[in-house]
């Protein structure tokens, strides 16, 4: 068991948010989180990451064994979990390469490795740059500055693919792409994907999932996870919606 | 570059300022305080020539007559003029021709400091001109660079050996009236580098001094003064290092760089003179005038300081576009931790046709730190076709440091463009949760980011010095955010 999220209950400004999620994730899986907007979903991500916006009043996560809770956002990290922003952040004057860089030795420390040699850093970014079909001007640019949307979530796929997350959460890395740029997402995350690791995608269309294929769908609403399902799952919520949701019994 | 990122991630955990120490190396001083006398008996021990003293004596006069400016976004209690030392050389038992014969315990304090005199000459190639409190050492390359017709020496040397340059040039850029402390630099001054480029003639070497202050209470007065002949170009570097000391310490110092028709000079300073402890107790006090004159059409003179030092930092390194077509320049990072602060800025004067000015400032406040930056752009009537571009960015650590920003724009004349930009930004929570997600801790993040803030700062520095501006940037904002 890679993850397992038991009762989770968070608040922000003392507003509930997420009020008993439960979740199990296995190695070699694949997640996919749906649900209307402000429901929680990006709560969740956020949450498993650490950010300390978020307020847990309840539960536990069980990561690799270990209590999440006791783990700092950095060490998290270095224990292999890596969250797609939704809204990547840009850092001015530091270059794609030396953030990486600063990442891969930071998490190689934590691991009692030395640094990593500049060749194989450089052939690494070489490789994984025409995995997610990043042009050479991208990469050697200041961390998401000026980049469009697009190019923002091919750049988290990017460095992904450099930092071989354990568990990887990506949230809503659909958000304003167009088809070609979410067939390239899609195809960077296909390629990363190994029977030792396992995906979180939280979307809000199904459109992802054809190109990404799911082995569970979650419904997050309202706080709770109200249903869970296979692929299908997807398809009837694109037909039907959300709203017939209320009706359903928590199991 | 990893090798760097590593040993930058073990200085950040030591947390002393490794600088700190002193030699005790025997001492020649002059009795405290100030009064015509002192100015004589430096003369005096100096050797100098009549035109000096008088130099000397009219500054001094003129000191007693002006007041201390108040206008500066900076506080300190204030300074006994009467309780410095003003004078302090090491004894000299003999003419000293090799390193042989140089006090140990000071070729000691040279090792310590990492400018090893030997290791210059063997590796780098970089002249230095080390300067122990108040009187030059040793001069090394002098032989080197005279092939070039280059003088490269001490100030005392200069007097001495040169002084037809010397009268010529000596405070002609900023004259002993200009302001408080420069009457007292002109009048107290006791040594500081030399340097005459020939026409025509490319330095081929990075020109470099080290300073120290060593005595308690030793005010440093250094005078340094550049003159690049037509066509002439010079690269010449300043960094400093002090020990730790209770009482506050006065450097003021004075540069003078004359450029003439087409010459170029990049004068680049790194500077981590003690800033005081964490509570703001102690520190350098650097009230420096720095000031440059492109007389020549064409000429060019470029500013570059990391100023992460002091307690206190006073300083506006100008530019006066006289020649036209001259160029001036300014790229400056200033850090202001703890207690620290600094007024700091630089004034670009276009006089010629055809003029350009780059000002790039870069403050970073953390702590209770306060940074400001002051500076002038003035375009007089007859100065056609003038440019000047202006950058000032604040970047505030923490919550209790403050950044202020006093542009001068002053412009007489239609056909000039000014461009002036300013940011006030923080290190977001954003951008910080960002990086600790990727596993880079808060500390590591913050030195990452301050470095992207700083780099179009310091790439404009000699390589070897961009490499200690960066260690520089990363120990200095230790524990900035609180």
């Amino acid at each position: 068991m890679l993850l397992s999220i038991k009762n989770l209950k968070v608040s922000i400004n003392n507003k509930e948010i997420l009020k008993g999620v439960n979740l199990e994730v296995r190695a070699g899986e694949v997640h996919a989180i749906m649900g209307p907007n402000g429901n929680g979903k990006s709560t969740l991500a956020n949450v498993i990451a650490g950010s300390s916006a978020y307020d847990v009043t309840e539960g536990e996560i069980i990561y690799k064994g270990k209590n999440l809770f006791d783990l700092s956002v950095e060490e998290r990290a270095c224990e292999g979990i890596f969250l797609s922003f939704q809204y990547p952040v840009e850092i001015p004057g530091v270059s794609m390469t030396n953030f990486m860089k600063a990442a891969m030795n930071a998490q190689r420390k934590y691991h009692g490795l030395d640094p990593i040699p500049a060749q194989e850093l450089l052939a690494k970014v070489e490789q994984k740059r025409q995995l997610v079909e990043i042009t050479e001007k991208m990469s050697g640019r200041s961390v998401n500055e000026g980049y469009s949307g697009g190019e923002k979530k091919k750049n988290e796929i990017f460095q992904m693919a450099l930092l071989e997350p354990s568990l990887a959460i990506l949230d809503e890395t659909d958000s304003g792409l167009d088809i070609d740029a979410i067939r390239v997402v899609a195809n960077g995350v296909n390629k990363l994907k190994t029977k030792d690791n396992a995906f979180v995608l939280i979307t809000h269309y199904q459109r992802l999932l054809d190109y990404i294929v799911p082995d569970f769908v979650h419904v997050l609403y309202e706080g709770r996870i109200v249903k869970s399902g296979g692929r299908e799952l997807a398809l009837e919520l694109e037909e039907k919606g959300y709203e017939w949701l209320k009706d359903v019994v928590v199991e | 570059m990893e090798k760097e990122q590593n040993s930058l991630l073990k200085e950040i955990t030591q947390s002393e300022y490794k600088y700190g120490f002193s030699s005790d190396i025997e001492m020649v001083m002059a009795p405290m305080g100030l009064s015509e006398d002192t100015v004589r008996f430096i003369s005096q021990k100096k050797n100098e020539p009549e035109f000096m003293l008088e130099f000397r004596l009219k500054a001094y006069r003129n000191w007693l007559t002006m007041t201390e400016p108040t206008w500066a976004h900076i506080t300190h209690p204030p300074i006994d003029f009467q309780n410095i030392i003003y004078y302090a050389a090491p004894k000299k038992k003999k003419q000293l021709s090799s390193l042989d014969e140089v006090d140990p315990e000071l070729i000691e304090t040279f090792n310590k400091l990492g400018i090893s005199l030997d290791e210059q000459k063997k590796l780098s190639g970089v002249a230095v001109d080390a300067v122990i409190d108040s009187v030059s050492v040793k001069t090394t390359f002098t032989d080197t660079l005279s092939k070039y017709g280059i003088i490269f020496c001490s100030m005392s040397d200069a007097i001495q050996n040169h002084p037809d340059l010397v009268k010529l040039y000596l405070g002609s850029v900023v004259p002993p009236d200009d302001n408080y402390y420069a009457a007292l630099n002109s009048a107290v001054f006791s040594d500081g580098s030399f340097c005459y480029i020939p026409k025509g003639v490319r330095c081929p070497i990075e020109l470099s001094t080290y300073f120290r202050i060593n005595t308690a209470n030793t005010g440093q007065f250094e005078r340094t003064l550049i003159i690049a002949d037509e066509e002439a170009y010079v690269s010449y570097m300043e960094g400093c290092t002090a020990p730790m000391r209770d009482e506050n310490q006065l450097h003021a110092a004075i540069v003078e760089i004359v450029a003439l028709k087409d010459a170029s000079v990049k004068y680049s300073t790194v500077q981590n003179w003690y800033p005081g402890n964490k509570k703001g107790e102690g520190g350098i006090y650097n009230f420096v005038t720095k000031r440059g004159i492109c007389k020549g059409n064409g000429a060019k003179i470029s500013w570059t300081q990391v100023e992460t030092g002091s307690a206190i930092t006073w300083k506006y390194p100008s530019v006066i576009l006289l020649g036209d077509n001259s160029v001036g320049e300014f790229y400056s990072v200033a850090v202001t931790n703890n207690y620290q602060q600094a007024d700091t800025g630089t004034k670009m004067v276009h006089l010629g046709k055809n003029t350009r000015s780059t000002i790039v400032s870069k403050g970073i406040s953390g702590g209770h730190g306060s940074n400001s930056y002051r500076g002038l752009v003035k375009i007089i009537r007859r100065a056609e076709n003038a440019r000047n571009y202006s950058q000032c960015d604040s970047l505030l650590l923490g919550d209790k440091c403050g950044a202020h920003t006093y542009p001068y724009i002053k412009v007489e004349n239609k056909t000039s463009i000014v461009e002036h930009e300013a940011t006030t930004s923080k290190i977001s929570d954003d951008q910080l949760f960002y990086c600790n997600q990727r596993g880079i801790s808060t500390e590591d993040a913050i030195n990452l980011i301050v470095n992207g803030y700083a780099k179009e700062v310091l790439k404009q520095l000699p390589m070897e010095f961009a490499i200690e501006a960066q260690k520089l940037l990363a120990i200095s904002l230790e524990g900035s955010v609180g």
